[in-house]
């Protein structure tokens, strides 16, 4: 037994390193193709990106070591203390960060720089983990609710001060843990409806919306009174104080959108929905991206030949466009197969999650999984123009070592519980 | 759904909704089509050969190349600069210069185009070492036509930038490029132009020009134009020119051994040098609006008069072959003859043989109509219907070359009119015609039409005793033969034995002490021709002549037409000779006739008929 227990990598679940690498793989692949330039150099280089993002991958071995050599113990032990360095080398940037881009997301250690936010996340789980899984812990009452909305909360609120609200849109993903976890289905039902009725009314107006509703909710009335008049006769005080109450959403997203949100806001909104059509300035990313990855057709054109990526098109694209480059390079065949690797990866992560007897290494695996979900949603979403503009990385594809050691920490970490599933501690 | 079923769902349901959109994009989606996405990743640049040159049959050069430079703007790149100062280097005002600029933005911010077309040496050497200060605009060097022999601008025709719908016709061409849209230019542009390298240079999106895209291997080099002779002999057709100086007509001269065009003179002409750099379109529109002289008209090869007389020789022709003549058979004249029973139906005749036996030998040198309208009769009344004689006396015509387009290397023609049985046939529905109705054609009148090459083309082919080659400008293409069809003889219906009585009756047209043209008579050269004045009711009769010499071995093949030239013997003869002569020995033996020709003018007929004209529409 014990010699079992010395070696960290008893119970690895093989399966899901396999993925890890085989994605960052291919994502290496992408970047090199998006930044190689004229003058060939070679692959291990710091003056390219490519050879930047090799060093980094290497680098992620040790660190996966360095995570395995902790007993799955410590991460839910110090759960709390991890969740709380994380929020304050947040809070230290507005100290002591460096601004790039107008956001200042950075420590600046001279030859590299790191992203807090990128680890904030594992924490987040960590904590949200250790959360749920006390034995008080009931997702029914309104006090349990409050505490694990402030988990997500404060790195949220620390991330979007940066300014950085691509990133800290990720931590909604959580609501599929706490919806999982026994959060009543109506928080989700009314967050879908809120977002269905807010894309509607900036599509069609918030006077067509109105109309168009008040006739839905007259044909849900009409259902209940023939079919269900029991509920009926209960319910349809109910049915009317929700239309009143969506009205009210209507009217509120139509002044927002119109008042409150700033024109590149807009932009970016009236662009996904077609609206606006000015592909040389406000819509300049999302048009070439997307004229990209069509131009690729369905065999693509093939390592090093898209002549889009080599003539550096697309904005960010060995960082947030790098499915772009998949897109024209490798085509449908090839933008199709990560899809369908990203879609095995997370189903094995649930998958996972599942099994494990612990609260703690369930919640922890399910969070990843909707993280990792929800980047991979919101960025291929983004790229292939069915999502507004919201800059946040492709896990394991996008260039830039702190995205990879944090999706690489939180990944690594859940590995690592996992390996402990048939030892109770 | 249970609940932890809820990600796993979404999660494949959001896998397959982006397939299907990358499949929509990617596979289906044809409005990301490959050409634009390329145009703007890739910078297609030109590399434009040197246009082949243009030389006589004597190695003249008829045509060269010079340089020109086009002033090309980048909307995009433009920064504030003096417009002042850059207006006044160009030539432009400054209305100009917004028009022009506004023009280039409208056509694209990023996309060169041009500014100001063809500056001179001149203005180029002084902007050029200013081009510095005016950021966005460029010089790009263009090669242009040069004529140093101010002569047939109608034979070797002009370069003009080409329009969509040549574009369209020819994906080769670009906006802005040059294509030969007339003359020699036009029919040989494959030829002249050669082939344009094409560069393919790789682009980022700040249009940055990165490097060749893909290494170049789509990069093909430029292949030079061909230099082309034409058949022309410059000498003679300068001569031409003089000669029909202040006189409108054309003259067309053919080798009969090969059909190869030795002079097609069109007048008026002008200077071919007109037609280029950066007066050409103010030049051609002013060449084209001139409705009355008509300088862009090519006479010698569009104009379609009666051809009169000289049809005299074609008639004799079919009517021996049809055997409705011998050169035996006569007629005799009374002043005309006379075709119906009307008091009208007389055609006047002023052979002056009043009485006389007139046979075909006589017929010819003093061209008395009444032989032929009796010729022309017999062969029309041979056949059961006139209907068949109509078409058998046009099948004749027509393998003559007569009545239809020559098919040859001339970027312009017109098919003259023979007419057949049908043609009649539709003006008479109810079949009511005879030979007598249609009896002018006989001499070159009535419906009858035919252009100078036509007639020209026909007295090469008496000239050969019964075929011809088509005629044809171009001579050699460097590194290519000429086309087959030209070196190919085409065979008349007409024997060769019935030649050489009419080729007689032509010799004794200068030969007879009474032929019509015996004062034409040139001493050392054996001379056949025949006088023409074709009725014109728009105003006085045209003159005109066909010839060839010697009459053995025949070297030269010419049809003279000058417009309002009164008779035959008047103008068109005496320019005949001269150019046979010239051609001939190089320099004439009747200085006071060449004196004439050079100096006479019908300008005062033709003020008089715009008069006319003016008065009629006022």
């Amino acid at each position: 037994m014990r010699s079992k227990k010395n070696n960290i990598f008893y119970g690895i679940d093989w399966v899901l390193v396999l993925f890890y690498f085989v994605l960052v793989f291919i994502g290496w692949i992408n970047i090199y193709s998006a930044t190689i330039t004229e003058d060939q150099l070679g692959l291990i280089n710091l003056s390219s990106e490519y050879g930047k993002q090799i060093i980094w991958i290497g680098l992620s071995i040790p660190l996966i070591i360095f995570i395995f050599m902790f007993e799955a113990k410590f991460y839910e032990k110090y759960a709390s203390i991890l969740y709380l360095i994380s929020l304050t080398s947040l809070a230290g940037l507005f100290i002591l960060g460096k601004n790039i881009n107008g956001a200042t997301s950075w420590y600046n250690f001279g030859i590299f720089s790191l992203q807090p936010s990128e680890f904030a996340k594992a924490a987040t789980a960590l904590a949200m983990a250790k959360l749920v899984s006390d034995k008080q812990f009931n997702l029914k009452k309104f006090n349990t609710q409050v505490q694990a909305l402030l988990i997500l909360f404060f790195p949220a609120i620390l991330i979007t001060l940066q300014p950085d609200p691509g990133s800290a849109l990720v931590y909604t993903a959580f609501i599929f843990v706490l919806y999982r976890e026994g959060l009543p289905a109506y928080h989700i039902t009314i967050s879908f409806i809120a977002i269905l009725l807010f894309i509607i009314t900036l599509t069609f107006g918030y006077i067509n919306t109105l109309i168009g509703s008040f006739l839905a909710f007259l044909l849900i009335l009409l259902f209940f009174n023939f079919y269900r008049k029991k509920a009926f006769k209960k319910g349809w005080l109910k049915i009317i104080g929700v239309y009143l109450v969506s009205a009210l959403f209507i009217f509120s997203v139509d002044f927002v959108f119109n008042h409150v949100f700033e024109q590149r806001h807009r932009d970016r909104f009236n662009i996904l929905l077609g609206k606006t059509s000015d592909i040389k300035s406000i819509g300049y990313n999302t048009d070439q991206s997307v004229t990209t990855i069509a131009s690729g057709g369905l065999f693509g054109k093939g390592f090093l030949e898209g002549e889009r990526t080599q003539g550096d098109f697309v904005p960010e694209q060995q960082t947030d466009y790098i499915f772009t480059t998949i897109g024209e390079e490798w085509g449908f065949i090839g933008s199709s197969l990560v899809i369908i690797l990203f879609v095995l990866f997370l189903l094995r992560i649930i998958q996972i999650a599942e099994r494990q007897k612990s609260k703690f290494s369930r919640v922890y695996g399910y969070s990843i999984a909707a993280i990792f979900f929800t980047h991979v949603t919101i960025n291929i979403g983004m790229v292939i123009g069915m999502l507004p503009t919201i800059g946040i990385p492709l896990p394991f594809f996008s260039y830039g070592g702190s995205a990879l050691w944090g999706f690489t920490v939180l990944l690594f970490i859940f590995i690592r519980l996992d390996a402990n599933r048939t030892y109770e501690w | 759904m249970k609940r932890p079923g809820l990600l796993s769902f979404l999660i494949i349901f959001i896998g397959i909704a982006y397939i299907i959109r990358l499949f929509y994009l990617q596979v289906i989606d044809n409005s990301y089509n490959i050409p634009t996405l390329n145009n703007s990743a890739v910078k297609i640049t030109y590399d434009y050969p040197e246009r082949g040159y243009i030389y006589d049959r004597n190695g003249i050069l008829l045509v060269a190349n010079q340089l020109s430079y086009d002033i090309m703007i980048i909307p995009r790149e433009v920064k504030p600069l003096d417009t002042v100062e850059f207006c006044s280097l160009l030539k432009i005002t400054k209305e100009d210069f917004i028009k022009k600029y506004t023009k280039a933005v409208h056509y694209s911010t990023r996309i060169p185009s041009t500014f100001v077309q063809q500056l001179s040496k001149n203005d180029f050497a002084f902007l050029q070492e200013k081009m510095h200060k005016f950021r966005g605009f460029y010089i790009q060097k263009r090669s242009l036509r040069q004529y140093p022999i101010k002569s047939a601008p109608n034979v070797l025709g002009y370069i003009s930038e080409v329009n969509e719908r040549m574009i369209e016709k020819n994906p080769y061409y670009q906006l802005g490029e040059l294509i030969g849209t007339a003359g020699v230019e036009k029919t040989y542009e494959d030829d002249l132009r050669g082939t344009k390298g094409v560069k393919y240079i790789q682009r980022n999106r700040f249009n940055k020009e990165i490097g060749p895209y893909k290494n170049g291997i789509y990069d093909t080099l430029a292949i030079p134009g061909n230099d082309i002779s034409l058949t022309i002999d410059t000498k003679l057709q300068q001569y031409g020119e003089a000669l029909m100086a202040n006189k409108r007509g054309g003259i067309v001269a053919i080798e009969p051994s090969s059909g190869e065009i030795l002079a097609l003179v069109s007048t008026p002409t002008y200077d071919p040098n007109l037609m280029v750099g950066r007066e050409r379109s103010k030049n051609f529109t002013k060449l084209y609006l001139d409705s009355i002289s008509k300088p862009l008209f090519d006479r010698g090869l569009q104009a379609q008069y009666p051809p009169g007389s000289p049809f005299k020789i074609f008639t004799a022709l079919a009517a021996l072959q049809e055997k409705a003549i011998d050169t035996h058979t006569s007629v005799k004249c009374f002043g005309g003859y006379k075709y119906g029973s009307g008091k009208n139906a007389f055609m006047k005749c002023h052979c002056g043989t009043y009485g006389s036996p007139v046979e075909l030998n006589k017929a010819i040198y003093r061209s008395c109509n009444s032989y032929f309208a009796n010729a022309y009769k017999r062969i029309i009344e041979k056949h059961a219907t006139p209907y068949e004689g109509m078409n058998a006396w046009n099948k004749h015509a027509e393998s003559f070359g007569l009545g239809n387009y020559l098919n040859n290397d001339l970027s312009v023609g017109k098919k003259g009119l023979i007419p057949d049985g049908d043609y009649y046939n539709r003006y008479y529905p109810n079949g009511r015609w005879r030979a007598s109705t249609t009896i002018s054609n006989s001499i070159g009148q009535g419906e009858v039409l035919t252009t100078p090459i036509q007639l020209a083309n026909l007295t090469a082919t008496v000239a050969n005793r019964g075929f011809y080659f088509t005629p044809h400008i171009v001579k050699k293409i460097k590194g290519k033969e000429i086309d087959k069809k030209y070196t190919v003889p085409n065979y008349t219906t007409i024997d060769k034995k019935y030649f050489e009585p009419v080729i007689e009756g032509l010799f004794d047209v200068f030969e007879n002490p009474k032929g019509t043209a015996s004062w034409s008579r040139v001493k050392g050269i054996e001379i056949c021709g025949k006088t023409g004045t074709a009725e014109n009711p728009h105003g006085q009769d045209h003159s005109i002549f066909i010839a060839f010499a010697p009459k053995d071995n025949p070297k030269i093949a010419i049809a003279v037409f000058v417009e309002n030239g009164y008779w035959g013997s008047r103008w068109a003869g005496p320019i005949a000779t001269l150019m046979i002569e010239k051609y001939l020995n190089g320099e004439t033996s009747r200085p006071w006739e060449e004196e004439r020709m050079l100096n006479g003018s019908l300008q005062d007929e033709y003020d008089k008929q715009l008069k006319e004209i003016t008065e009629i529409e006022e």
